[in-house]
């Protein structure tokens, strides 16, 4: 059996959580085994009805608690794998993921591989991930059963349709003084003057800027061209731009018009945020640089030459950095 | 109190670069320290500034050469190092979490830190999981993705963070301590080592451990996930390049946001 665990927040089934079903699915038919879905917390018979796609065999509930909380799943997730005995613990490559999935393995001492963008099982499974912030990708090979993943978002399709899953609420048992972490809150963040995700054209900045004093080209490329100014993260992180600026995953989502990606090399938790846009242009001296696999045009050069001489093509005037 | 920082030299790969088995060609790596980490440095070195904390350890998995980065721990403030590596490590390769987690839980146990701060991931592998790992493992209360840390709440036994969550969203969380919280990069502005702190990180101890003096033997390097491919990613692009000097690839470029539409000037 595959299980795989889904992800929610504050009411809403996450969309990996879906996708973990598709990924869940393929390796269930390599190994002619059942899928299976377990969902911990909130409305969990809410969740289970819209976790009940085709080709899901089961969907185990544990209502427990609202929100999401490590020592909650840490302890129903061990519980749920000696339980079942799956051949293979898929988990969502997220903030979440990543606060629970490590402590379940450590628990079991089973194998871990997290990020996985590919899965494949012939006998052993073999797990594609990417390593040097995407300049490679790797694939590792696990041959011992149980063994615990997470998947990347994104990288599957949402599973689709209606199955008919049995939904069985499952037996949990939480040991409270095994709770020692408290999320007392939420909070959103990056509000301010401007919301990027509701422009038509933006300029994005990243790391290819270098310097906090060279930033005045591209606030002139913005100005003179009307554009809405965005960031990578790494210009955020330093505080060149405020949160608000920030496009990716931990940042805002955009779907402008055109997107126009300077000096950004467009790791994947950048393209998660704008990959929606109409038209991508790219300009990055690295002519390898991942942003290109994602842009309709491109330009391989020198931000400090091209910039200014696009400002220059609508009349405005370069200033010196 | 006493803080524990986890650090990783790690490898960084020319834009150009080969593939040699399952390792990038030695000629294309340079070394540095893990991003990450420097935030965790730089957050327990305010600690001690602070007076929360008395005293910063750093420790690392790494050969010889990585002393080198480890210096740079020390010269931004951490006061010695612990660093771990032998002969057996060195042959084993790519270390999974679960070891990588063995070795580290052995130093707490001979240190035994109040607070562990590590970084989110390291800049080469990308596994994000040996903070939690350990954490699981030596006993102590955990949060990942901690971009803000109230030093305050440190004194009154737990630990008031925020993780960032994805989509703009950050939870507000309280551990008990002992924690080990796995360190943003935005929660604090790393600072540059000062000549006088670089000098005086040569006179701190780096002190080398092999598994033998951690009470280890070889077997906590076991691991059931083996690397057994690297390939550089097929380019996928099909983007349309703008040839020519800067200012002819400006030209088309201005011609196309006139196209679009969304430029007017």
């Amino acid at each position: 059996m595959i299980l795989a665990v889904a992800e929610h927040r504050r009411g809403e089934l996450r969309d990996v959580s879906l996708e973990l079903l598709t990924a869940g699915r393929e390796l269930a038919d390599a190994g002619d085994e059942e899928l299976h879905v377990a969902v911990v917390s909130g409305d969990v018979d809410a969740y289970a009805e819209d976790l009940d796609r085709e080709g899901v065999d089961a969907v185990h509930t544990v209502a427990h608690g609202e929100e999401f909380n490590h020592d909650v799943y840490r302890q129903v997730v061990v519980q749920l794998l000696e339980a079942l005995d799956p051949s293979v613990l898929l988990m969502p490559n997220s903030v979440n993921g990543l606060d629970y999935a490590p402590a379940v393995a450590e628990t079991l001492d089973l194998p871990l591989v997290t990020d996985a963008v590919g899965l494949e099982r012939d006998g052993a499974l073999e797990v594609a991930r990417e390593m040097y912030g995407g300049k490679v990708e790797t694939t590792v090979e696990v041959d011992t059963e149980p063994v615990a993943v997470t998947v990347r978002g994104g990288e599957w399709p949402p599973a689709e349709g209606t199955g008919d899953a049995a939904v069985e609420a499952f037996e949990a048992d939480v040991d409270e003084s095994q709770v020692r972490s408290t999320v007392t809150g939420f909070e959103e963040v990056g509000a301010g003057d401007v919301d990027i995700s509701e422009a038509e054209f933006i300029v994005s900045i990243g790391r290819g800027i270098e310097e906090e004093e060279n930033l005045p080209l591209v606030e002139a490329l913005a100005e003179v061209t009307g554009a809405t100014l965005a960031s990578s993260r790494p210009i955020v992180d330093n505080e060149w731009l405020p949160k608000n600026r920030q496009v990716g995953q931990s940042g805002k989502v955009v779907t402008p018009d055109v997107y126009v990606a300077i000096g950004i090399s467009g790791a994947v938790q950048h393209v998660a945020g704008m990959k929606g846009a109409e038209t991508i242009v790219a300009v990055n001296t690295d002519p390898n640089a991942p942003i290109f696999d994602i842009a309709d045009y491109g330009v391989v050069g020198d931000l400090f030459e091209v910039v200014p001489a696009l400002i220059e093509e609508f009349g405005g005037e370069a200033p010196d950095v | 109190m006493k803080v524990l920082v986890t650090v990783k030299e790690v490898q960084q790969v020319e834009d150009e670069f080969e593939i040699e088995g399952t390792s990038i060609d030695e000629r294309y790596l340079e070394y540095d320290l893990n991003e990450w980490d420097d935030y965790a440095v730089e957050e327990a070195v305010r600690l001690e500034e602070g007076d929360v904390a008395d005293e910063v350890v750093a420790v690392t998995v790494g050969p010889e050469r990585s002393e080198e980065t480890i210096r740079m721990a020390l010269a931004k403030g951490a006061d010695r190092a612990v660093r771990i590596w032998d002969d057996a490590i060195e042959d084993a390769g790519l270390l999974g979490v679960g070891a990588k987690a063995e070795l580290l839980a052995a130093v707490v146990e001979e240190e035994e830190p109040d607070l562990v701060l590590a970084g989110v991931q390291a800049d080469d592998d990308q596994f994000g999981a040996t903070g939690v790992a350990l954490a699981e493992r030596i006993g102590f209360q955990w949060a990942a993705v901690v971009n803000t840390l109230d030093h305050d709440s440190l004194e009154g036994g737990a630990a008031a963070v925020r993780r960032e969550l994805e989509g703009g969203v950050e939870e507000l969380t309280e551990v008990d301590v002992p924690a080990v919280l796995t360190i943003q990069t935005g929660i604090n502005e790393p600072r540059y080592a000062s000549l006088r702190g670089i000098r005086q990180a040569q006179r701190k101890e780096i002190a080398q451990m092999g598994l033998g003096d951690l009470g280890l033997d070889a077997s906590a390097l076991d691991g059931d996930v083996e690397l057994t491919g690297m390939y550089e990613p097929e380019t996928e692009s099909d983007a349309t390049f703008f040839e020519g000097d800067a200012g002819e690839q400006a030209g088309q470029l201005a011609e196309l946001l006139r196209d679009q539409g969304v430029v007017d000037a």
